[in-house]
């Protein structure tokens, strides 16, 4: 008894010594705390894909094209300049000479050596098709069908750069911000291997530099002194946390642990909108419900016409998401140059006449059919509405079918063993094309088996015309074909970016597009 | 005795050997893989990755490779993770998830017994009622609506301790108090009431009779002769009490943001990292046969009516 008792009070004593050893006293500068929602699945811009990675990437490492902090256009990187061929299918760029972290040269050839290692089949990287939509030969290196000079890049010189395209694509300048086009510090990469990645090895080229990562913890950025624009940098540390929950989040920032989170807690939206420091911002991003065209009665467009005029969407953002979000009948969002194709509205008048023409006088014999979400109280209250307006308004009723994230993804993506489903897009790039050509018929994306070999022709006259007003009326044109003629999917809306930040406190932080923050703009307000 | 030892310690190769076989084919089951995402990857790009991975091979061999890979302790890449292996993760979780559960262990046992001892003594008068309701309390209410109160209280209102995070934050040390209270409080229920229920009875024993019987006094009766026997089944439960505080504190890392094993385990699973998976099944399997291995020690040890032939 007295061995336990004793060893009882060691422990109890271990654990007291340990509370009262304090926290750690704040370091000098202005620090930044932001919630990232995730633990980074990756450092290695080869092998990112998604939101979390991507505002690490911004802190450590640079494309040749950086994100406009307002426009999220290309802005300079570490080329200072670019120019595009008059056919528009070669861009030149115009490197500065700038150095890594650790003071190596960085060259046009590491640009064409980082590409290369992108692409490599052997790197096994998700996100290579970026660059494989835009950079010729690089689809056929990456599927090992060529070697890797089959690629259309090259060094001119040790600071010209110079890029092939697939065609006369205008947005490929943009695209080229993103990580899928980083440039690698090969130097390292060679020498450690798949350790390159080690905060003992890591060498980047952007405005901070890795200081510290506690995997599950917490990831620590300081600047970086060999950054080109060093100067503009004005935080003196970021640390990244990786809290999944967004009501977790959101009492971190109300306790002033954290500088900005991204995303909030639905439940409290009410309370959250009325917030001050409550950023709401568009996103180049659609939330909406798809049809499986092959599935009586969704073959028949007068039934999808019907359900999609049964909606009212406005109804759904004031009501339901209530969030700030935008009521479309459009699958692609407004974008600079771009009028979206309007869809049918609420009417539901009409909707009851497609209805009783397709066989469903006032929805009598329509077949109780599920909608299909992943488990999430946010798709689940937007399906409720949809249940309660369909039969409502159509007398017709549905069943809700909630299922985990990947058995829903491998329900509706692989099985397509649904008949209505949500999904939600978002761009890649600021251009319509990133959400027309998933439905192009035999597209890994295009779920529902929509197809109409009209609107592939569009979408792919579209690839090889030149920017301007022709080419995005061309765009225009399918997307009507998609929303308006054949309705293959009902837009409810598009998403807004949800951050929660004190913009009278920070500076250089703006509301944009793609939700690309460039760190080295961010620091307090004077 | 020591037969007995090596006998049960030979059995647990087998039992490791099936949980880790039927996981291996269960978890590849379930619908989706590691890398189904809302964007689908071209068919070129999936090739890449499964041919990096090994996926592209049979399952039986896959299997086969990973079973000599787990023979040498290497329990292979995370898919989610890349940049870390499933020892790196476990060995950077594990530890956490061991101190946060013997500080609350520590916390539940010390309390437990006092207010165990407290209530037996004090039989049916306030502080017994008194302590009994909250145990009954500290029992029923679950940890993920404890944690949530404690943090609206001592974080939000009163701004006295951190929302959540783990050593490294700003805050430090501060960050172990809530978490630990909502860990073990069902624990610290669950011992004061077994210690006043064990005691109670024990008390009323022929040997506490007798002793007291010979004129010792309450306070030597209580400690040498009482206390002895009233502390065997706690001692008995403090085995799956320690495994189930390590597996089960999966919900009280996830609301206070502690990298522990619990979240890794959960995140996993969502996400279909197949080999983490395994690791922590593999883990978690070794704690459950681990702990309640040196149980059975333990009785033999404390209890001479127990003896192993």
């Amino acid at each position: 008894m007295k061995r336990v008792l004793s060893g009882l009070l060691l422990i109890v004593m271990a654990a007291t010594l340990i509370v009262s050893c304090g926290g750690k006293g704040p370091a000098k500068g202005v620090e930044f705390v932001m919630n990232n929602g995730a633990e980074p699945q990756t450092l290695d811009p080869s092998k990112i894909q998604g939101v979390p990675e991507h505002k690490i990437y911004m802190a450590l490492f640079e494309g040749l094209v950086g994100y406009d902090p307002k426009t999220s256009l290309a802005t300079p990187g570490v080329a200072e300049s670019w120019t595009v061929s008059p056919d528009g299918t070669q861009v030149t760029f115009k490197l500065r000479k700038t150095t890594w972290s650790d003071g190596t040269k960085i060259t046009a050839q590491t640009v064409v050596d980082s590409w290369l290692r992108t692409l490599d089949p052997a790197t096994a990287s998700e996100y290579a098709y970026m660059a494989g939509m835009v950079v010729k030969g690089a689809n056929e290196f990456n599927a090992g069908e060529a070697g890797k000079e089959a690629v259309q890049i090259r060094a001119l010189d040790d600071y010209t750069f110079q890029v092939d395209l697939l065609g006369p694509m205008p947005y490929a300048v943009d695209m080229m911000a993103h990580y899928t086009f980083a440039i690698l510090p090969m130097h390292v990469i060679n020498a450690k291997g798949e350790d390159w990645i080690k905060v003992e090895n890591i060498v980047g080229n952007g405005p901070f530099k890795l200081a510290e990562w506690k995997p599950q913890e917490s990831l620590t950025v300081v600047p970086n002194d060999k950054y080109w624009d060093a100067k503009t940098v004005k935080l003196s540390k970021i640390t990244f946390l990786p809290i999944d929950d967004n009501l977790t989040a959101y009492n971190k920032f109300k306790a002033g642990e954290v500088d900005w989170a991204h995303g909030i807690p639905l439940s409290l939206v009410d309370e959250i909108k009325l917030r001050p420091d409550y950023q709401v911002a568009p996103q180049v991003a659609t939330y909406y419900y798809l049809f499986n065209v092959t599935r009586k009665p969704f073959d028949d467009v007068r039934v999808r016409k019907a359900l999609t005029m049964a909606l009212d969407m406005q109804e759904l953002v004031d009501k339901v998401t209530k969030g700030g979000q935008l009521a479309t009948s459009s699958m692609v969002p407004a974008m600079e140059g771009y009028t979206p194709a309007k869809g049918p509205t609420f009417n539901v008048e009409e909707a009851r006449k497609l209805l009783a023409e397709a066989g469903f006088p006032d929805g009598k014999g329509f077949p109780k059919t599920p909608i299909l979400y992943n488990t999430s109280d946010g798709h689940k209250i937007i399906a409720e509405w949809v249940q309660e307006s369909w039969k409502k308004n159509l007398g017709i009723e549905v069943t809700l079918l909630n299922k985990e994230w990947k058995t829903f993804l491998d329900t509706r993506s692989n099985a397509h063993d649904f008949d209505i489903a949500r999904a939600g897009w978002v761009g890649d790039y600021l251009d319509p094309n990133t959400f027309l050509d998933m439905f192009i018929i035999g597209s890994g994306n295009n779920d529902g088996l929509y197809a109409n070999p009209e609107y592939d022709a569009l979408v792919k006259k579209a690839g090889t015309m030149k920017a301007g007003p022709e080419r995005m009326a061309t765009l225009q044109a399918a997307e009507a074909l998609l929303i308006a003629k054949d309705q293959a999917v009902i837009p409810f809306y598009h998403y807004v970016e949800q951050d929660l930040i004190d913009t009278t406190k920070w500076d250089g932080w703006y509301a944009n597009p793609l939700g690309v923050h460039d760190w080295k703009y961010i620091g307090p307000k004077k | 005795m020591s037969r007995f030892i090596v006998r049960r310690f030979l059995s647990v190769i087998p039992t490791l050997f099936i949980i880790v076989t039927l996981s291996f084919f269960l978890i590849r089951l379930a619908p989706g893989g590691p890398f189904s995402g809302e964007k689908k990857l071209p068919p070129e790009i999936m090739a890449n990755i499964m041919r990096k991975y090994h996926m592209d091979e049979p399952l039986v061999k896959q299997y086969f490779r990973y079973m000599g890979d787990v023979l040498q302790f290497d329990l292979g890449p995370s898919y989610r993770y890349k940049d870390q292996t499933v020892n790196d993760l476990i060995g950077n979780a594990f530890p956490v998830s061991v101190m946060l559960g013997t500080m609350a262990l520590g916390t539940a046992l010390l309390l437990g017994t006092i207010v165990g001892i407290t209530s037996a003594l004090k039989q049916n008068k306030w502080q017994d009622y008194a302590a009994m309701s909250v145990a009954v309390l500290g029992i029923s209410v679950p940890a993920f609506v404890v944690g949530p109160i404690l943090m609206l209280i001592f974080a939000l209102k009163l701004k006295w301790l951190p929302t959540s995070g783990w050593l490294s934050s700003r805050a430090g040390a501060l960050t172990l108090i809530m978490p630990i209270i909502t860990l073990m409080m069902p624990y610290f229920a669950y011992i004061a009431r077994m210690s006043r229920g064990s005691l109670i009875e024990v008390m009323r024993s022929d040997y506490v009779r007798t002793a007291r019987a010979k004129g010792l006094k309450e306070s030597v009766v209580i400690r040498k002769h009482v206390l002895k026997g009233a502390m065997l089944p706690i001692v008995t439960y403090l085995g799956p009490a320690f495994s189930g505080i390590i597996t089960g504190s999966v919900v009280v890392e996830q609301i206070f943001v502690i990298p522990g094993i619990g979240r890794i385990f959960v995140q996993s699973a969502l996400n279909r990292d197949y080999t983490v998976i395994m690791g922590d099944v593999i883990v978690y399997s070794i704690i459950l046969i681990a702990a309640n291995f040196v149980v059975d020690i333990l009785y033999g040890l404390l209890d001479p009516r127990i003896s192993y032939k």
